[in-house]
């Protein structure tokens, strides 16, 4: 059963002194089953994060149309939840008045709201946080609370933008860890968009890699690995192949894309002739 | 600690200009004679009082205008339309010169307390309504979108998430305009007035008792200062959050 159809999905910009529009992202379709966690690849500028902005309702789209559970997206809304790659904390609530925010906006007793951020808090492993202001804590633990601050909202889906891109490297793989594991435990459906290959492969059960700008899904992949996932099996034979794989995906889309726009850096490469 | 020795040594200059007999006392008092008769001022001539018609001036204006500005600024920064329509009149406004209304306002108002008021108001309503609409206007976009993803309404918007983002700025907007009103007020008593402390400095002048007219400068200094302290201070304390990675 579908939750989420994307039909047709193309969005070009106006040109800011009268030109042609430009378009950044050609008519995609995409469907995505009940607790998929499907991973967006691409280059820098594809139209991926675009994609994402119409999923949640905060652009729309040139042409074409979002249903969630067959009904038209329009608009942001509470059903689709979204974490960004930015730290979009609101610094004037601490942690746990952060996470109680959507809540609040439904407008459930304060004791309900706390007894769930609570426990969104305590799963994302920041209890004793509660009264830290963002400003006080880690970039880490600001996107934890970013994730707490969406699922405490029983969004149908999840929605992430380059959620851990500004973190560093340990950081990161330990984000990875927790939000399998949440995701293990809850299968909310997810939309991840990502441009870090080994994540994509890692978190994801469905990878789709997209072209150069303007972007379209110009490739699929299935990932075989069995949950719970260990971090153990990025080192392994199957999980390495299939990176490769991606790799190359990727790669041909970042030289195509430069190519467009400057003197290719290694005319003799073969992977800058498809 | 170093502002303190500013003042010290400012004073000492002063004292030495005046005590040690290089400036005139026609023209300028000394700082002992101005300690004297700034307290004959406040034990025998009611000066006091001035002080108190003179604040409650300020605050009442300011007030008035704070409390029609805010909601005026909030609506421009939020909704494009209501910027459109306001602006452009409330830029030219701005740049209208308070003081110059005062024989206008005079003419309308006669010299009482609506005129002072009136006059507070046009030289601060217009400045604090453009100023909060663009810290309003300025509100980290991705904090609104993160909000509509969690199920905002334009309304929420605005109350949850651009009033107190910008709460910290539009408070310190208000302490600068409220310094900025004390000036007006005193030019207002200046002109035309039979009470407050720009009434006591233009009586002074007519006596040449420049100890007073000094006096009343430091008064309206002091009285500025302990404000804008106050002020900061409520800030600090209504809005933790801001002072953080400061």
């Amino acid at each position: 059963m579908n939750i989420l159809s994307i039909r047709g999905v193309s969005r070009s910009f106006a040109s800011q002194n009268g030109g042609a529009a430009t378009l950044a992202l050609q008519a995609t379709s995409l469907d995505a089953a009940e607790n998929d966690f499907i991973t967006i690849l691409g280059p820098s500028g594809c139209g991926k994060s675009t994609l994402l902005r119409i999923v949640a309702g905060l652009d729309q789209p040139t042409s074409g149309e979002v249903l969630l559970d067959g009904t038209q997206v329009s608009g942001a809304g509470a059903d689709r939840g979204m974490v960004f790659q930015s730290y979009t904390l609101f610094p004037w609530l601490n942690v746990r008045d952060n996470v109680c925010f959507g809540l609040r906006e439904r407008g459930l007793a304060l004791a309900q709201q706390h007894e769930i951020a609570q426990s969104f808090i305590a799963r994302v492993g920041l209890s004793g946080f509660e009264q830290h202001y963002p400003k006080q804590l880690s970039g880490g633990m600001q996107q934890r609370t970013a994730l707490a601050r969406a699922l405490a909202n029983g969004p149908r889906m999840l929605l992430m933008d380059e959620p851990f891109g500004a973190l560093d490297h340990q950081t990161r793989e330990l984000m990875q860890e927790l939000l399998l594991g949440i995701w293990e435990a809850e299968r909310k459906t997810v939309l991840f968009v990502t441009h870090d290959i080994d994540e994509a492969v890692f978190m994801g059960n469905r990878v789709m890699v997209m072209s150069a700008r303007p972007g379209r899904i110009k490739f699929e992949s299935a990932v075989p690995f069995a949950h719970p996932r260990h971090y153990r099996i990025k080192t392994s034979a199957e999980f390495v192949k299939l990176k490769a794989e991606l790799t190359e995906q990727v790669r041909a889309e970042v030289l195509a894309s430069t190519a467009l726009y400057s003197e290719p850096l290694h005319p003799a490469s073969p992977a800058a002739t498809p | 600690m170093l502002g303190v020795s500013f003042f010290v040594g400012f004073t000492g200059l002063w004292a030495l200009a005046t005590l040690g007999g290089f400036v005139s006392k026609t023209f300028l008092a000394d700082p002992i004679t101005m300690v004297q008769s700034g307290w004959r001022l406040l034990t025998e001539m009611g000066f006091a009082k001035d002080i108190g018609i003179t604040m409650w001036r300020v605050f009442g204006g300011f007030a008035i205008a704070a409390v029609l500005a805010l909601p005026l600024g909030v609506l421009m920064g939020a909704y494009k339309p209501v910027e459109a329509l306001f602006e452009p009149f409330v830029s030219f406004a701005r740049y209208l010169p308070a003081s110059a209304f005062i024989p206008l306002l005079i003419l309308w108002a006669g010299i009482g307390e609506v005129q002072k008021l009136a006059l507070i108001f046009i030289g601060s309503f217009f400045q604090l309504v453009l100023m909060i609409a663009v810290v309003v206007g300025n509100t980290r976009r991705d904090l609104v979108e993160a909000a509509y993803t969690l199920g905002c309404g334009d309304g929420g918007i605005v109350r949850r998430v651009l009033i107190p983002s910008a709460a910290p700025e539009i408070a310190e907007i208000l302490r600068m305009v409220l310094g900025w009103a004390w000036t007006y007020v005193i030019v207002a008593e200046l002109i035309g007035a039979s009470s407050g402390i720009g009434h006591m400095i233009t009586d002074s002048q007519a006596l040449l008792a420049t100890d007073q007219i000094i006096f009343g400068i430091v008064v309206i200094g002091v009285i500025g200062l302990v404000f804008d302290f106050a002020f900061k201070r409520m800030n600090q304390r209504l809005y933790p959050w801001a002072q953080l990675g400061k």
